[in-house]
């Protein structure tokens, strides 16, 4: 029973972090952000990659999706184009991505240290959210919440088709972080699982720090609560959606590259544990960040007992839990009239 | 109808085509994994591009039919040609249990619910030991028609088609009839269509019925083109897969399912051909370029290919022809005495802390004008929400011919004989005038579904059009009768609003501020139109800022400031009372 909720627990925590990084997008964005599986993906196999000493193709991908954004980035700006801003652009665009890929391409080889590989992983897969947000989204950021839905799930097919390319049908696993373990009878308890708890319990500590104190932080949720009032007071809007995606690839790749080293991911396992995060999110009503965490803490225990007294119907346990969720939620806020479309 | 001939030849076109000579056999599997995939997209187009309910989770209803069929035709040997009402049957009987859950869901809940129960139904099917775990179930006897058996795939082209054609028929016919405005209405929101009698839950539960049995009736064709199923082709990727051929096509057109569902299936067999050569890479490269593809079309061409093709084609005006001959019954009038229509009596509404309206009463006779006005904030908007059962009143009683309206909906309250328009108005901005105030006549009209379906509508839709184009002339936008709402000044649809309230056949028209955006000739002729619709019998309640048309027309003003009545009376009183002088202009002291 003890190890049951113990195993619950530690994917409830990952699950907890996928939930936030989905509450954080919607809520500044109204992005549904389907493809979050992708990036646990992306982080978990660019960090296993680049153990096993070679050069992802996700860092590649970056520099190839940077000059796409630069792409819509002079579009987008065609009519008032100074030096200084496409100076900015090239910046951000090309030279960021292609440091990168210089940096992962010379380090690749060399016996580097975990925690390398760890910062260049979550480089990499940072500047493929910034950019996946700029390509997708932002063209489309003002239109209805099933349109960002559709192209989201565009965006999902997409990457996961990129990601068989880039790291093959197998599995992989990665390095653990601490070897150490320790037993508190009955209980085994092993460094990557205390990695995991740390770890989230930190990054629901930043996240909160991030948006109650800091102007950054208050901008973004400005953004979530009206668009058009803070763009009037001088909020970049599309700065905030980037730094959402960001901020949502970062904790992607974070808690993929908790779990590499506990089950073998495939490129196509991020998608599930992405929707369970989504489960989670979904029960928090997509905007309370403390009951997104209990949630998932929730689905993880589910997901554990279910998997050891009906193990075939593990997953139609876990997503037919999101149904009387939905029709509660959706009850207990009355239908209010839409008129956007 | 003008209509019919395309497809007529549609259908010839598609019926010749196995006999063109030489003709690849590769390609006629292509044209049946077509009409399959069109199947379930135009399910998807009433859905989601016309009723707005957006559902990732058809594959699994493909699945029920199929898996239905496949149990049936190999454990108890049934024919075929017998599990096919079954089939439809279970994705039906399935459908409602979901709809149930998954309609009265809001916003992008639905959506999300859908992906939900589409990935546990995937996972069900391919753990369920009589359903063939992963492996499925196969040797799934071919249809047969007395010894011809349909093997091949040109012969069961032939039945794929026929589906085909004849489901688009029938989505055509729903959609044209009294219940496809009601679902065309869905989408622009609940309140103006509940106003009128529509039951947007019962609606959507309907559409959402239709759709899963004409997947269920494409996964029936599936288990016996294929003659084996599996659950992959009913997981998630696929139900997202038809939702990209529905907006592809063109989400709210019944050929765009068909159009999209061609293009898909081209597309894909070529990508599949194709980018292995390009690229020497190893397996799903087409999902990747359906992704970016996906994206890039709801960057472009949100609206699909079909309304892009359709632009570019020479126009005929789509005129509908109208026969005025045909009439509905008419309500009995009040007798023209000194008689009170509606009373509101002692009213409040709080909000929490904010009292809206507060202790309000007054009332409005027969072929009476009253004007209820107030600076902003004053709670008009808010007792009309009260009168038409859109907000339940905190307390106080409203009644209506002497029958009080407690926790009444706003449908019985239309049924009553109360009809309204919106301050904001609330037209289908892509529905002809004509369609738009024949809503107003919807509890007037009985045809259901199933008999719009089959076309057996025709006499009661007539009456309801021509009631419709009797109203509109009334209110004198004849000449406008078949353009899109969406295309009139705002002015002229809040005319149209008066002319779908007067459908309903009232007896009190409430009208929220239908002078607002008016010119000055287009607002006599209004006071003219009023005046005439009371001295036939109706009484007017209204809302309106306008002072000079007010005072022009009203026979009795009733002023609010704050929620509370501060005065009441003939125009002539109002004008000189100090209290409405002090609301509007501020403490004269």
């Amino acid at each position: 029973m003890l190890f049951l909720l113990q195993d619950g627990i530690t994917n409830g925590a990952i699950y907890a972090l996928l939930g936030l990084a989905l509450v954080l997008v919607f809520a500044v964005t109204r992005v549904i952000l389907i493809p979050q599986g992708e990036f646990v993906t992306y982080g978990a196999l660019t960090y296993a990659t680049l153990a096993s000493g070679q050069v992802p193709g996700t860092a590649r991908l970056a520099v190839a999706m940077g000059i796409l954004a630069l792409g819509f980035d002079l579009y987008a700006g065609r009519r008032s184009l100074r030096p200084a801003w496409i100076g900015r652009a090239l910046a951000t665009n090309i030279l960021l991505p292609a440091a990168i890929l210089v940096l992962t391409s010379s380090l690749a080889d060399r016996q580097t240290p975990v925690a390398i590989d760890i910062a260049l992983s979550l480089l990499i897969v940072g500047t493929i959210g910034l950019f996946l947000y700029r390509i997708a989204f932002a063209p489309i950021a003002h239109t209805s919440v099933l349109v960002l839905l559709i192209a989201a799930v565009g965006c999902h097919l997409a990457l996961q088709g990129i990601g068989l390319v880039f790291f093959g049908a197998e599995g992989q696993r990665g390095p653990a972080l601490s070897n150490a373990a320790f037993t508190i009878d009955p209980l085994r308890f092993t460094g990557q699982s205390i990695a995991v708890y740390a770890v989230t319990l930190a990054l629901i500590a930043v996240l909160w720090l991030f948006f109650g104190f800091t102007l950054y932080g208050k901008a973004l949720r400005a953004t979530a609560v009206n668009r058009l009032g803070a763009r009037l007071v001088g909020i970049r809007t599309g700065l905030s959606g980037q730094i959402a995606f960001l901020l949502a690839a970062v904790i992607g790749a974070i808690s993929g590259i908790l779990i590499v080293p506990i089950t073998t991911l495939y490129y196509d396992t991020g998608f599930l544990i992405g929707l369970k995060g989504f489960v989670a999110a979904i029960i928090g009503g997509l905007v309370s960040y403390p009951l997104t965490a209990v949630a998932a803490l929730l689905v993880g225990c589910v997901e554990a007992f279910s998997s050891f007294y009906a193990s075939n119907f593990k997953e139609v346990i876990v997503f037919a839990l999101i149904i009387p969720v939905l029709l509660l939620r959706s009850l207990a806020t009355p239908a209010v009239e839409e008129e956007k479309d | 109808m003008g209509q019919r001939w395309p497809v007529l030849l549609f259908a010839l076109a598609m019926a010749a085509v196995p006999f063109i000579p030489g003709m690849p056999p590769f390609w006629i599997v292509l044209l049946d994994n077509i009409g399959l995939s069109a199947l379930v997209a135009m399910g998807l187009v009433l859905l989601t591009g016309v009723g707005g309910l957006t559902s990732f989770g058809q594959a699994a209803f493909c699945g029920f039919g199929a898996y239905a069929t496949a149990v049936l035709s190999t454990t108890y040997g049934l024919s075929p040609w017998l599990t096919l009402p079954l089939s439809l049957l279970v994705s039906g009987v399935f459908a409602v249990a979901l709809g149930l859950v998954t309609v009265r869901l809001s916003g992008h809940y639905l959506p999300l619910g859908t992906i939900a129960w589409g990935l546990g139904l995937f996972y069900l099917f391919s753990k369920l030991e009589f359903l063939g775990r992963n492996d499925g179930i196969s040797g799934i006897p071919p249809l047969a028609i007395l010894s011809l058996n349909m093997i091949d795939p040109g012969a069961i082209y032939f039945a794929i088609w026929t589906a085909v054609i004849l489901c688009a028929w029938l989505t055509m016919n729903l959609l044209d009839s009294r219940t496809g405005r009601a679902i065309r209405a869905l989408r622009r929101g609940h309140v103006a269509a509940e106003a009128f009698g529509v039951h947007p839950p019962r609606t959507k539960l309907l559409v959402f019925i239709y759709a899963a049995v004409l997947a269920g009736l494409s996964g029936w064709l599936y288990a016996h083109f294929q003659r084996a199923v599996n659950p992959t082709p009913f997981g998630a990727q696929a139900g997202i897969e038809y939702l990209f051929v529905a907006v592809v096509g063109g989400a709210g057109y019944v050929w765009g399912g068909v159009l999209g569902a061609a293009i898909v299936v081209v597309l894909k067999e070529v990508l599949q051909d194709y980018l292995p050569y390009v690229f020497h890479g190893e397996g799903q490269l087409e999902t990747i370029v359906f992704g970016m593809m996906l994206v890039l079309l709801l960057q472009l061409a949100p609206s699909g290919v079909w309304p892009w093709l359709t632009a570019r084609l020479p126009t005929r005006p789509n005129r509908k022809a109208v026969e005025a001959s045909s009439a509905l019954p008419v309500r009995k009038k009040a007798a023209p005495i000194d008689d009170v229509v509606l009373q509101v009596d002692h009213a409040s509404k709080r909000f929490g802390g904010l009292i809206a309206v507060n202790d309000v009463t007054f009332d409005v006779g027969t072929r009476e004008i009253v004007a209820l006005i107030g600076p902003n904030g004053a709670g008009k908007s808010t007792t009309f929400n009260l009168i038409t059962g859109i907000l339940p009143a905190s307390s106080g009683a409203i009644s209506v011919l002497g029958e009080r309206l407690h926790r009444m909906t706003p449908q019985a309250i239309t049924k009553l004989g109360i009809a309204r328009t919106f301050q904001h108005v609330k037209l289908v901005a892509d529905m002809t005038v004509l369609e738009n105030v024949a809503i107003g006549a919807h509890l007037r009209g009985h045809a259901g579904a199933l008999a719009s379906l089959f076309r057996l509508d025709r006499t009661d839709e007539a009456k309801l059009l021509g009631e419709a184009a009797r109203q509109i002339e009334r209110v004198g936008l004849s000449a406008q009768a078949d353009t899109l709402a969406g295309n009139l000044s705002l002015g002229q649809q809040r005319i149209v609003e008066i002319a779908r309230a007067l459908c309903a056949d009232p007896m009190l028209l409430l009208l929220d501020e239908p002078a607002a955006g008016l010119r000055q000739l287009e607002k006599q002729q209004l006071a003219t139109l009023l005046r005439a619709l009371r001295d036939g019998g109706m009484s007017v309640l209204l809302v309106e800022h306008d002072m000079g048309f007010v005072m022009g027309l009203a026979d009795r003003i009733v002023v609010l400031d704050f929620g509370v009545r501060i005065a009441e009376g003939t125009p002539e009183k109002i004008r000189n009372n100090p209290e409405v002088i002090r609301a509007y202009l501020g403490a004269v002291t």
